[in-house]
């Protein structure tokens, strides 16, 4: 959601639980995933960051850096394999928006 | 049955139910579609929420038979001694906060044809989509000798609770010298890794505590998950203290007697201090009832809406499937309740589910400070749950001890972040 998005939301009160994504903000295949070891809620004690709110562009460079065996990993270069970098925009632009 | 619900949640019921508990405005709205999810371990407390994030309009009611729910995973190490019973415990606060209704009690009949199922002594609740996340049920046919009584004497502990508890006090009971002996099954079953991390993690509890002590786990398999990786750490960690007797060197174990405490195999017999039976499964008692298991005891389902391949609207989650290549895992189950969330608030507005893609990743203790892995993505391929080539496996086989160290430290956060998003 970007500030200006934000702000008419709180302007017109809306809270910031989710009713129902819009048509327009579908949850790519793939993402809902990630929250079982990249944890949904903020404060959970795990070495794991968390992505929701990640800018998107870091997110995409990182899923290919583990893809092409760049950056060391233990189970993300595994996954990462299983995604298309159309996906993984997706994906990391869900992310984005996400709190 | 009790039940259990906010107060929102109560009143939207109760509009739902058509009840006259309060003055309805003249012009009703259509009802609110209705899912009942039977079981509230990692798939059905999954759904159930994630539901009503997709669709807050969708009546959602979660039967249980339990208040708290003990997880499975992690729960090796309180057989080990290494964590207290009480972490693996969770309930459902903040399951009827998000305002679901909780059902407490067990579901008795399944009634497809009239779309409703008995929950207890009688109380029915209708659905428009029904969702079983069983879990299993162990075969009390399959292994001679092994019954519910005989259960009491050789522990499976392989549904976490007072079975868990009742094989680490055997064990903290047991002399040093004395033989502890675990069977492991033919797949498939619950938690592929899960006989060798509970192998890892006993040898770990007697190297430290009872180091004359020996074990032996007699396997109906030749081959099993994560193989290579804990038979190295084995070779490494407790080397003369733990054997794996393989199917073809006579692993398989034929019968028990649990007034001795012996279990056969057709080489020979082992009468073990403290016996371990992880016997043959099936998937969970309402699967069965609802007519959506097959002969192999198992759900078949499809891969895009998890709905059951043998009974319309009717959707099944977890270990209780035939899910391809996914093992029967609580990441795996927790992923499958997401994608069959969005797909039911899909189907439930009448629109085309999308085709998913998952994602498992399960770690195993081999010693308090060594995790090993297991991971793959998957996507439907011909109505199956396909692993996505590259994906799979376990990672470098000689990884060095400070990639199992951290690997200790993901196990650990997973469980945190896992149960957080599931019960927290």
């Amino acid at each position: 959601m970007n500030a200006t998005r934000l702000l008419v939301a709180v302007v017109l009160g809306f809270t910031a639980t989710p009713i129902r994504p819009a048509a327009s903000a579908e949850t790519p295949p793939g993402a809902t995933s990630c929250s079982g070891c990249h944890p949904a809620n903020a404060g959970v004690e795990t070495a794991v960051p968390r992505l929701a709110g990640r800018n998107a562009v870091e997110l995409v460079a990182q899923m290919q850096a583990f893809r092409a065996g760049q950056r060391p990993a233990t189970v993300m270069d595994q996954i990462a394999k299983g995604f298309s970098d159309t996906e993984v925009q997706a994906i990391a632009g869900w992310y984005a928006e996400q709190k | 049955m009790t039940v259990r619900t906010s107060r929102r949640a109560f009143l939207k019921s109760a509009v739902a139910a058509g009840t006259s508990l309060l003055p309805l405005p003249a012009v009703a709205e259509a009802a609110p579609p209705r899912v009942v999810v039977v079981g509230g371990g990692f798939a059905g407390a999954t759904v159930a929420r994630a539901l009503k994030r997709a669709d807050a309009r969708i009546a959602v009611t979660l039967v249980e038979t339990n208040r708290t729910f003990t997880a499975c995973p992690f729960s090796n190490g309180v057989i080990a001694g290494l964590r207290d019973i009480s972490a693996q415990q969770f309930n459902y606060e903040k399951t009827v906060a998000d305002d679901v209704v909780i059902a407490t009690g067990t579901a008795n009949l399944v009634d497809a044809q009239a779309r409703s199922l008995i929950v207890g002594d009688g109380v029915r609740l209708h659905y428009d989509r029904l969702v079983l996340a069983p879990g299993i049920d162990i075969r009390w046919d399959a292994l001679p000798g092994y019954d519910e009584t005989a259960a009491e004497r050789m522990p499976h502990a392989w549904k976490a609770g007072e079975q868990t508890l009742l094989l680490r006090r055997q064990l903290e009971a047991m002399e040093d010298g004395g033989l502890v002996v675990i069977s492991a099954p033919a797949n498939p079953f619950r938690c592929p890794p899960g006989p060798y991390e509970r192998a890892s993690l006993i040898a770990h509890y007697l190297k430290t505590k009872k180091p004359r002590s020996k074990l032996i786990v007699l396997d109906a398999k030749d081959a099993f998950s994560k193989q290579r990786l804990f038979q190295n750490a084995w070779k490494e960690l407790y080397p003369g203290l733990l054997e794996w007797v393989s199917l073809s060197n006579g692993g398989k174990v034929t019968s028990v007697d649990p007034a001795t405490n012996t279990l056969t195999t057709d080489f020979g017999r082992h009468e073990a201090k403290v016996a371990n039976v992880i016997p043959p499964q099936k998937a969970g008692r309402v699967a069965e009832l609802a007519g959506v298991t097959d002969r192999s005891g198992w759900c078949p389902i499809d891969p895009v809406t998890f709905e059951s391949k043998l009974v319309p609207n009717i959707h099944v989650l977890g270990d209780a499937t035939i899910a391809g290549a996914m093992p029967k895992s609580a990441f795996t189950a927790n992923a499958q309740a997401k994608v069959c969330a969005a797909a039911l608030a899909k189907l439930l507005n009448n629109e085309a589910p999308a085709e998913p893609k998952l994602i498992n990743t399960c770690y195993s203790l081999v010693a308090p400070d060594y995790g090993i892995h297991v991971a793959g993505v998957y996507r439907p391929v011909n109505g199956v749950l396909t692993e996505i080539e590259g994906t799979g496996g376990v990672g470098p086989v000689d990884a060095p001890r400070a990639t199992r160290a951290l690997e200790a430290q993901f196990a650990d956060g997973w469980f945190k972040t896992i149960t957080t998003e599931v019960f927290g």
